[in-house]
């Protein structure tokens, strides 16, 4: 799609003409939803450039003369006893986990949201359905005690 | 128009040039933190296509969760990059000779697609009643097929999730022993004829 | 807008759905203490399911809107799997009984994972198929590292979980490029697509294929994608490897080939070289890998691909003949297997489960019944007759051919004749040698009973082969689209 795009210029719009007229409508309502996104564009490319300006900056202004001893951990004058990592708890993992299986469900809730004037019944008990199959594993790990933190 | 093209050039280069970082860099953080940038650019990709559901999914989904779920595991397990790329050189050979065959067949794939205008979508292309009217945003066209033509893969997508829920806490959850936890209810249910009892004692008895 | 879909042919996923459902609530609330109660609800749950597959209509029909086919080869398959995982499910109990690790999941994994092979084998859609595949899968991959405390079973699940990841990416990814090439995902569609374009398929048409097809192999173990399989089937805990060599490998078998027979069907002469090779390879490391192994369930994990290299071998002549010598062998074949797991769960000895092969010696000294079914079994896996395995051999040997693959034939017959000789070593072992440490008495009652029952089936099988047979018949044909 794109090497079409690229190599146009917007000098006048009869190009449009020779776009097929479905595609034609498809192709506007393309631009002008993309126009809305423009902001978030423009956004980015602050941010980028702020942080990019802020790094450069304190690269070029700050001295930097790197040593192994200024570079190395400080633990009282001694040298490191052991890797300062602490062992991981895996409860950490499984909260993740089950953040991200809410999440889907979330995910899916959204287009129902919006379509469901479109599907009538029949989507509205599907989902129904879906949530109820996904708090059914809630009441598991409710009573399995995954959701206490100790 | 012309953005929209520069955009897709910078979004495209961000995502090469991340995915590179992502299997180059020294520090295992760093890599997953590559791959969050590659996703977000991924994310502006699928926008310019007007898909904004499917960004907002990747975003929400891959970023918000799966990349936590890489960075915790990074964390968990202490990965000595250094150590693990030693004898990378005796590897080079065979592995360069192998992704140079595995090159060529991409190449050979994507140069035998047909880029036409007229290209017709094959005999079997969907229905045309599911083509999505242009008139309507990403989410609403998905939104109206999920959940009543492509109801059985929404309901067993609900059984996976429901599986990986339940897989989870079976190999993982662990109960210490001798924790006292409280049960608020119990507590507050108790009667005061479960904590006092009165016992009639004789003079000079004792209890 | 369609009206509901029609719910009837899927009747048993559904009730499965709803038993695991209301089980998986029933064990939340109650606790450990009712594991037992919910394994045999889940057991009667698998039988009831097997009855109403049985009675489902035979007529071919396609529901949700075609994403759900149903038709006599479907029934066929899934009733076997519904064996295979009730079978399975009775055999773990005794051992979780002398094991002490009761948990009321096991059986909910094992019916989630059922509820996924039926999935698979109904699919009439490339995705349907992926998620039915990803269904099965998620709980094998727990189950296999069920026993979290020991390295053997969590190394077991995490080799099972990772190249299994990687074989649905690549799965996955073929399906993308099969869809990107013909524009639609559904089976119909595909076989429309590829009998156009018949004999000079697109490039991508058939790397989508290779992919596909690398993807499914990994789920059978044939060779070059076995390399899980034996380290998967040593260090999961023993029940849980008799359901993974009976149930998945026989979902994961019916739905290669109704891929291979449908979508692909126009495609035969680009897949057939593919099954070929992996036929032979499968038959050939099987067999002579499996002659250095001394535990047992690696043993059987070696025999396992030999066996599929077998029944690939009725795959690649690509008819009717072909594919029923390939359910015929599969129908022998899981009973083979689960008498087999039955005999492996009873090597105990001193009330510890011991693997390798050298402790079955002597075992016609202490237990005669059981040496005279391990003897059957081993027979039948050798393929000698008058035993059933014999006759899975000479339906998928003939099929080849009249097919006109003379030498995959003939390299059958020799590789039977080298897996033979591990087979008839452990004969030998158990008539001919002294044991050095007995195995434990005690048999547990349900465990005898299927040993039992499989031993005389395969036994008795040439005495009254013919309702397999033309089940097997009956069901081939209607894949290939008549009746």
């Amino acid at each position: 799609m794109y090497f079409g795009f690229g190599g146009i210029c917007s000098h006048g719009s009869q190009w449009l003409l020779l776009i097929p007229a479905r595609a034609r409508q498809g192709f506007i309502r393309l631009t002008s939803f993309l126009a809305e996104y423009l902001p978030i564009l423009v956004f980015f490319f602050i941010a980028f450039g702020l942080a990019g300006f802020i790094l450069l900056a304190s690269w070029i202004i700050a001295p930097q003369h790197p040593d192994t001893e200024k570079l190395s951990p400080y633990e009282c004058g001694f040298e490191p006893f052991e890797d300062s990592r602490g062992r991981f708890d895996v409860r950490f993992y499984l909260v993740a986990l089950l953040f991200i299986i809410f999440d889907l469900e979330v995910a899916f809730l959204f287009p129902w949201a919006v379509a469901l004037g479109d599907i009538g019944l029949f989507g509205f008990w599907s989902m129904v359905f879906f949530l109820g199959v996904l708090t059914i594993g809630f009441i598991y790990e409710w009573r399995k005690g995954a959701l206490e933190w100790e | 128009m012309i953005i929209s093209a520069l955009a897709f050039y910078l979004f495209a280069t961000l995502i090469v040039a991340s995915g590179v970082m992502v299997i180059v860099s020294r520090n295992p953080v760093h890599s997953v933190l590559f791959l969050i940038l590659a996703f977000f650019n991924g994310a502006g990709l699928f926008i310019l296509l007007g898909a904004e559901f499917l960004a907002m999914i990747l975003v929400v989904v891959y970023v918000g969760a799966v990349a936590v779920l890489f960075l915790f595991v990074v964390m968990m397990l202490d990965i000595n990059f250094v150590k693990l790329r030693e004898g990378f050189l005796n590897y080079l050979p065979v592995g360069g000779l192998i992704g140079l065959i595995l090159l060529i067949e991409l190449l050979m794939v994507a140069g035998g697609w047909a880029f036409s205008a007229q290209a017709v979508p094959g005999p079997g292309a969907p229905l045309s009643a599911l083509a999505p009217d242009p008139g309507v945003s990403n989410t609403l066209a998905i939104g109206k097929l999920i959940y009543t033509h492509y109801f059985y893969l929404f309901q067993a997508a609900g059984l996976v999730l429901l599986v990986a829920m339940i897989g989870a806490i079976t190999l993982t959850l662990r109960t210490r022993k001798g924790v006292r936890k409280q049960n608020i209810a119990h507590q507050v249910s108790v009667n005061a004829k479960d904590r006092i009892e009165l016992k009639k004692v004789k003079i000079r008895g004792g209890v | 807008m369609n009206g509901l879909p029609n719910f009837l042919p899927a009747l048993p996923e559904i009730f499965l759905v709803l038993t695991v459902l209301g089980l998986i609530v029933y064990g939340a609330i109650k606790g450990e203490a009712e594991s037992r109660f919910i394994g045999y609800i889940a057991v009667l749950a698998l039988v009831v399911a097997q009855v109403l597959e049985m009675s489902l209509s035979p007529a071919h029909s396609v529901t949700f809107n075609g994403l759900f086919q149903s038709d006599r080869y479907s029934i066929y398959m899934k009733s076997l799997v519904l064996l295979g995982s009730a079978l399975s499910l009775i055999l773990s109990f005794d051992f979780q009984d002398h094991e002490k690790s009761e948990r009321f999941e096991y059986p909910i994994f094992v019916l989630f994972a059922t509820i996924g092979m039926m999935m698979m084998i109904s699919a009439n859609d490339l995705i349907s198929l992926y998620v039915g595949l990803e269904l099965q899968s998620l709980p094998l991959y727990v189950l296999a590292a069920m026993r979290r405390d020991t390295v053997k079973s969590s190394e077991a699940g995490l080799k099972y979980f990772v190249l299994g990841a990687l074989s649905s990416g690549l799965l996955l990814y073929g399906a993308s490029l099969l869809y990107g090439f013909t524009g639609t995902t559904e089976f119909s569609g595909l076989a429309a697509a590829f009998s156009e374009s018949s004999g000079h398929p697109p490039l991508g048409v058939i790397f989508g294929l290779v992919f596909l097809l690398s993807g499914l192999a990994f789920k059978i173990s044939a060779v070059p994608f076995h390399m899980w399989t034996p380290d998967v089937y040593e260090g999961a805990p023993t029940p849980v490897t008799a359901f993974f060599a009976a149930a998945p490998k026989i979902a994961a078998m019916a739905l290669l080939v109704r891929v291979l027979v449908g979508p692909m069907g126009p495609l035969t002469a680009q897949w057939t070289q593919i099954i070929v090779f992996l036929s032979l390879a499968s038959m050939i490391l099987g067999s002579f890998a499996a002659l250095n192994q001394t535990n047992i369930k690696r043993l059987m994990a070696y025999s396992s691909i030999a066996h599929v290299g077998f029944a690939l071998v009725g795959l690649a002549a690509g008819n009717v003949d072909g594919v029923r010598g390939v359910l015929i062998y599969m129908t022998i074949y899981l009973f083979m297997t689960i008498g087999t797991f039955a005999i492996i769960l009873n090597m105990r000895q001193h009330n510890r489960m011991v693997e390798n092969i050298d402790d079955l010696a002597g075992l016609s000294k202490t237990h005669p019944m059981m040496a005279a079914a391990m003897a059957i079994f081993m027979f039948s896996m050798a393929g000698i007759p008058p035993l059933a395995g014999f006759f899975g051999k000479l339906y998928v040997f003939l099929a080849a051919v009249n097919a006109g693959l003379y030498t995959l034939a003939i390299i059958g017959v020799l590789t039977s004749v080298v897996g033979a000789f591990y087979y008839i070593r452990i004969i030998k072992l158990m008539y001919f040698d002294k044991p050095h440490e007995p195995i434990d008495r005690k048999v547990g009652r349900d465990n005898a009973i299927i040993l039992t029952a499989t031993a005389l089936f395969i036994l008795l099988f040439f005495i009254y082969p013919r309702p397999i047979i033309s089940a097997a018949t009956v069901a081939s044909t209607s894949l290939f689209g008549g009746g």
